[in-house]
This record gives C-alpha cells, sequence and structure tokens, in this order.
C-alpha cells in the first residue's frame, strides 16, 4: 500500500518536466520611481499610441504619476480634445489590418495578459522590446526573439541600433544606435514600468489599503478570540 | 426603562402572533443545541454562508455597471470585456467589488470542498442525514452551474474557449448531441446570444436554486441535529428538561466561536485579495486578459483549478466503446464523477461514522481518494502528454474505486468501539 501511495505521489513528477522553455530578462521594478513612470508615460505617447490604443485608461489618470492637467494637455495629449478623455487613436482597424497583417492590439493592460509561468507581462515586454533583430525573409525587415515572426517592425531601431542573430541563437549589435546599451535597457525599462502601473493604476493603493485591512481584522481578531474565550469557559 | 420594555414585549408579540419570529429565533440558534465538541473542520459551513452573502452583494453591484454584449465597441474591444476594464478603472471601488467577487468565486470552492471532506472524516453523511448530504450535492452542482455561466462573462479568450469547450462536449451524445449543444449556445459558436443567456443564468435562475437549496439544507440539518467528529448522536443522552447533555446552545457559543473563524478567513481572503488578486493566474487567468477572439485559438485552454479534476477524469477516457466515441465515455464519466459523490449514505457500510474510530483500511483508501484528487486537479492544469494520461487514467480509476469498493471495505475493516458520548479534543 505504502509503496504504492509513493508510486502515485511521484509519477507526476516525471509528467511535469516536458514543454518549451521562454528565457524572459527581469524588468526592473519602478512602481515607485515617479520620475521612470512619467519618463514611460512620454515614451508610450511618443512611440506607441500611434498604432496602439490604451483605450482603458484616461489621459486625466495620469495625475496618479504625478503629471498635471496641463502638462497632459500640452506634451501628452495628441490624440483627444479634453484630458478626461481615453487614449483612442485615429488609425483605423481594418487598414492597420491591411499594414501589419493583424490589427496592433490594445496595449492599456498587455503586461497583465503576457504573464506566464516564465515571468510576469512586464518581464514578456521589457524581453520582447529589447530583441527585435534583422531578418530579411520578413516583410517588415525585423523578427523578434519572444515573439516570432511578429507583424510589428522595430520601433526603437534609431535608438537600440540593429542586433542580428548569431548560429548560437544569441544577439549581437551590428550597427550601434544613438543610446548606449545600457541607456536603452533603462529608457525601456521606464515604458514597461509605465505599462505596468497602466494596466493596473490602482495596484500601488491597493497594497496600502490591504496593510490596513490587515491590521484591523488583526486588532478584530484579538477581541473577537477574547469573546469566544469568556463565552467557552464553562464548557467542559 | 420598564416602560420601553413594556412595549418591545408588546411589539414582540404583536409579531409572534402573526409570524413565528420568537420560534424561529429559538428553533434555529437559541435553543438549537449543537454537540460542544466541534473542531476545526467545523468552520467550513459557516463560511460557505458567508461567501454566498459575499457573492450577492458584489455580484448586483457588478451588474449595475457590467454589459453582456458581445459586439466591438469602436477600438475595437468587446463591450462586454471593456465593462469590465470600466469596473475595474472608472467605477468608484469597482476593483474593490471585482476582485472579491473573483477571489470569492475560488474561496467558494475551496471552502465547499473542505466543507464536504469534513462530512467524509466524519460520515456526516450517514442515517440520518442523508438528504443533508443529498442537498448539499445539488448545491455543490449548482456552484459548479454558477461558477461555469459566470466564467463566460468577461469574455476573455478563456472565458470563450472554455465554454465552447464545454458546450461541444454535448456534442458527443450520440443523435441528439450536435442539434443539443446549438441549442445551448443558442448559436453556431459561443456568440452575444450564449453571454446573454449566460448572463440570464448567472444572475438570476442559479442564485435563486442555490438560496431554495441552502435552506433546504439548513432546515433538514436542524431537524436532526449536527454531526461531530465523534460521529455518536447527542440526542440519545438527553436531561430532565430534554436537552442533550452534549448539546450547547447555536447562540451564542457557536456565534462567537464562528466570528473568530470569520476574521481568520477574512484575513487570508485580504492577503490574497489585496496583494495576489490573480493568484498566480490560478483564480484570474493570465490569458483572460486578452479579450475574446473566435479567430485565435489558444494553444492551452485549461478551466479554473476548481474544475480540473472533473476535466483530468473526462481527458483520460481515451478508449471508443459499443462504438461511440471516447469523448462521450469522457463525458459520461465526467458526469459520473460529480454525482457518485451523492451515493456516499448509501455505499459506506461501516458500524461507526468517524474517522476517529475507523479501521486502516477506511483511512487508507480515504488517503489514496485525496491523493488521486489532487493530482488529478495538477494534471488538469497541464496539457495533456502520454504519461499525464496514464497517471490521470490510474487516479481516475482510484477516484471510482474509492466509492464502488465502499460497501466491500468498509464492512471488513477493523473499527474501534465508538464513546457513548462525545469527546473532548
Amino acid at each position: 500500500m505504502k509503496k504504492f501511495l509513493t508510486a502515485i505521489l511521484f509519477a507526476p513528477l516525471l509528467a511535469f518536466a516536458a514543454g518549451a522553455e521562454l528565457h524572459l530578462d527581469r524588468a526592473p521594478d519602478k512602481a515607485n520611481d515617479m520620475a521612470a513612470l512619467q519618463n514611460g508615460a512620454k515614451i508610450f505617447v511618443n512611440y506607441c499610441l500611434n498604432c496602439h490604443s490604451a483605450s482603458y485608461m484616461r489621459y486625466s489618470r495620469l495625475k496618479d504619476i504625478g503629471i498635471s492637467d496641463a502638462q497632459i494637455r500640452d506634451n501628452l495629449m495628441f490624440t483627444a480634445e479634453k484630458v478626461g478623455e481615453p487614449m483612442k487613436i485615429a488609425m483605423q482597424r481594418a487598414e492597420a489590418k491591411a499594414w501589419f497583417g493583424v490589427a496592433p492590439p490594445d496595449l492599456t493592460i498587455i503586461t497583465r495578459a503576457r504573464a506566464s509561468e516564465f515571468g510576469s507581462g512586464a518581464d514578456w515586454v521589457y524581453t520582447y522590446l529589447r530583441t527585435f533583430y534583422r531578418d530579411e525573409t520578413r516583410p517588415t525587415g525585423w523578427n523578434n526573439m519572444v515573439f516570432a515572426n511578429v507583424g510589428m517592425p522595430h520601433v526603437f531601431w534609431e535608438l537600440q541600433g540593429e542586433q542580428a542573430m548569431g548560429e548560437d541563437h544569441k544577439l549581437t549589435v551590428v550597427k550601434p544606435g544613438k543610446l548606449k546599451p545600457q541607456e536603452f535597457d533603462t529608457m525601456v525599462g521606464d515604458l514597461v514600468a509605465y505599462l505596468k502601473y497602466m494596466g493596473e493604476p490602482v495596484a500601488e493603493f491597493r497594497k496600502q489599503l490591504g496593510v490596513i485591512v490587515l491590521i484591523f481584522l488583526a486588532v478584530f481578531f484579538v477581541f473577537a478570540y477574547a469573546l469566544k474565550r469568556e463565552y467557552w469557559k464553562d464548557i467542559h | 426603562m420598564s416602560k420601553m420594555n413594556a412595549i418591545l414585549q408588546g411589539t414582540l408579540s404583536w409579531v409572534d402572533e402573526r409570524f413565528p419570529l420568537t420560534t424561529l429565533w429559538k428553533d434555529h440558534l437559541a435553543e438549537y443545541y449543537a454537540p460542544k465538541n466541534f473542531n476545526f473542520w467545523y468552520f467550513f459551513g459557516s463560511l460557505a454562508m458567508l461567501v454566498l452573502v459575499i457573492q450577492i452583494v458584489t455580484g448586483i453591484l457588478l451588474t449595475m455597471h457590467f454589459k453582456p454584449d458581445a459586439s466591438l465597441n469602436a477600438s475595437g474591444v468587446p463591450v462586454a470585456f471593456a465593462s469590465v476594464e470600466y469596473i475595474m478603472r472608472d467605477v468608484p471601488w469597482g476593483w474593490l467589488i471585482r476582485y472579491m467577487h473573483s477571489t470569492g468565486a475560488s474561496a467558494f470552492f475551496a471552502v465547499v470542498y473542505l466543507h464536504m471532506f469534513r462530512g467524509m472524516l466524519y460520515g456526516s453523511y450517514r442515517k440520518p442525514r442523508e438528504l443533508i448530504w443529498i442537498f448539499g450535492m445539488i448545491i455543490f452542482l449548482a456552484l459548479m452551474a454558477e461558477a461555469f455561466f459566470g466564467y463566460l462573462l468577461p469574455w476573455g479568450q478563456m472565458s470563450f474557449w472554455g465554454a465552447q469547450v464545454i458546450v461541444n462536449l454535448f456534442s458527443a451524445i450520440p443523435f441528439i448531441g450536435p442539434d443539443l449543444s446549438l441549442w445551448l449556445r443558442g448559436d453556431y459558436v459561443v456568440g452575444d446570444a450564449t453571454l446573454n443567456r449566460f448572463f440570464a443564468f448567472h444572475v438570476i435562475a442559479v442564485p435563486m436554486v442555490l438560496l431554495g437549496l441552502v435552506a433546504a439544507h439548513l432546515i433538514a440539518l436542524h431537524e436532526v441535529g449536527s454531526n461531530n467528529p465523534d460521529g455518536v448522536e447527542i440526542k440519545k443522552k438527553k436531561d430532565a428538561n430534554g436537552v442533550p447533555l452534549d448539546g450547547i446552545p447555536f447562540h451564542p457559543y457557536y456565534t462567537v466561536k464562528d466570528i473568530v473563524g470569520v476574521v481568520v478567513f477574512l484575513m487570508v481572503f485580504s492577503v490574497i485579495l489585496f496583494f495576489m488578486p490573480e493568484f498566480g493566474g490560478y483564480f484570474l487567468e493570465y490569458n483572460n486578459f486578452f479579450p475574446a477572439d473566435p479567430l485565435v485559438t489558444p494553444l492551452h485552454i485549461a478551466p479554473v483549478w476548481y474544475f480540473t479534476p472533473y476535466y483530468s477524469i473526462l481527458r483520460a477516457v481515451t478508449y471508443p466503446l459499443f462504438g461511440i466515441d471516447a469523448k462521450f465515455w469522457g463525458v459520461v464519466a465526467m458526469g459520473a464523477s460529480t454525482l457518485i459523490i451523492a451515493l456516499l449514505p448509501w455505499l459506506d457500510r461501516s458500524p461507526v461514522k468517524s474517522i476517529r474510530y475507523r479501521g486502516p483500511l477506511y483511512k487508507g483508501f480515504l488517503t489514496a481518494f485525496i491523493a488521486s484528487f489532487l493530482i488529478l486537479g495538477y494534471l488538469g492544469m497541464l496539457g495533456p502528454t502520454p504519461v499525464r494520461t496514464i497517471v490521470a487514467q490510474i487516479c481516475s480509476v482510484i477516484y471510482f474505486a474509492f466509492f464502488l469498493l465502499m460497501p466491500i471495505y468498509s464492512s471488513l475493516d477493523k473499527c474501534q468501539p465508538e464513546p457513548d458520548r462525545v469527546t473532548s479534543k
């Protein structure tokens, strides 16, 4: 019986060894770095928000990360009339589909959707944006390490430069860009931090509130337990 | 003061002459005598009711902002999906309400599974509590239906493809299958018609059934009285007033005790809700943050954790039989795996109820059953491979053997004698 039980308990371990691996770089945690988040918002609006919408995110929400209404209106709001409007784009979905083969997805909650057992969604996007390489067989001339045969071209090629994939499946810079590799990583890190913030703007407040709720419950527990003991002292 | 008292007394007797308020209070709380030796496992019944209330209250609030509409908005996002994000972002405290509801769904199953396991540990399903068990099993089936219908509503990729897979199971039934699944969906694929009817079932039909069954479950329980960890009937030993010697009034003793359980439960619930609402993709699946796309089939479609044991049993059946597709027999096995639990009162032939006095045979079979249930649950989250399928088949056989062989091993088992009265600790 015991042997049999051991067998069925450990058999599953054999069953779970297989499966394709996806290696993701860890995105830096900048959830409380306002300067990074603001820089990320600026990059997002300038580079992403032409083809990709963020249609659940209102411009006015950027006040969360310390950007004033006036700053939003003057520097960030290219596609809307009022700060209360969501981040939509002018490009028609049908046209986008004809150009890229697929309509670019809405990016509001992309860091939540791209999470997997290999890493967080932020890790995925952080790796994705840094691993474009030259591939002349693709219509755009670009391919990607984590998203094979992606429809999107390398938007940051002027900044990162051009990478090529060697025989060992590693990327090397073949033509340097305007930014040093480290500067480029910091820039993408800022952008990903912003995307993560946008995926759930309430996340930091949620955690703060959680601490307060747990402290309240801990105090409540002391009284509830004392009440129970008082009532039950005569029950044997 | 005495004048105030007289007014209150007068009001109460006015009500009592027209509605049995005092009688109900006494029968179900102040003079409902519960065994004094309830342990940890006895918290989960009242916790299940708490979660039911959480789900109903948060569900009503969500309904005020959710839109069951599969059509695309101007940004190309399904309206239903966008309305959930609207709740998460623009509705004041909407994120809290939505996370309470999504965490509550998983908490409901966690609590109910522990509640059912308690029944198996202490033989709570045995005579005279068969009907309580049957009502409970129907509650469990209704809860699964409720969860299945609710999971489609956010209209994400997993919502859509999960519903597509489950409704397609019905097409495996010979002759009527294809027409039946078409009738259930209301369309050739899961679509707007499906979303709207699932919404109706989720917010009205199934909750009404659930509430009625919970009432029946409690009325039946209070008629025969609660079982306890020793599995002996406290009603056999009563004092001169007809009060069981080992019984204590549910109120105030168990109301104050259950408050402690509620606080501890709420702490666990809050840790998940505030710090890990997705619970690593088990409570909110990552792929469900992509809107439903009928043209893109996900590589791996897995149900939420609480369905995975039965899903594993479904996939474990790989042999066609009597010229009918294996898929059909998989559906039959899956259905049987949930229904067979209801037969426990008649399968168990042991002279004792509680695990405390049972022999090694039952303990061994119960351990193997729990292990197979957990392994099946784990396998159900993963894609199938030949090795995994064999493991799932072995575990499915153990799952059913626990029930089907019970009349034999439970009567052969070497049990210890039950005590006359309940024991403390």
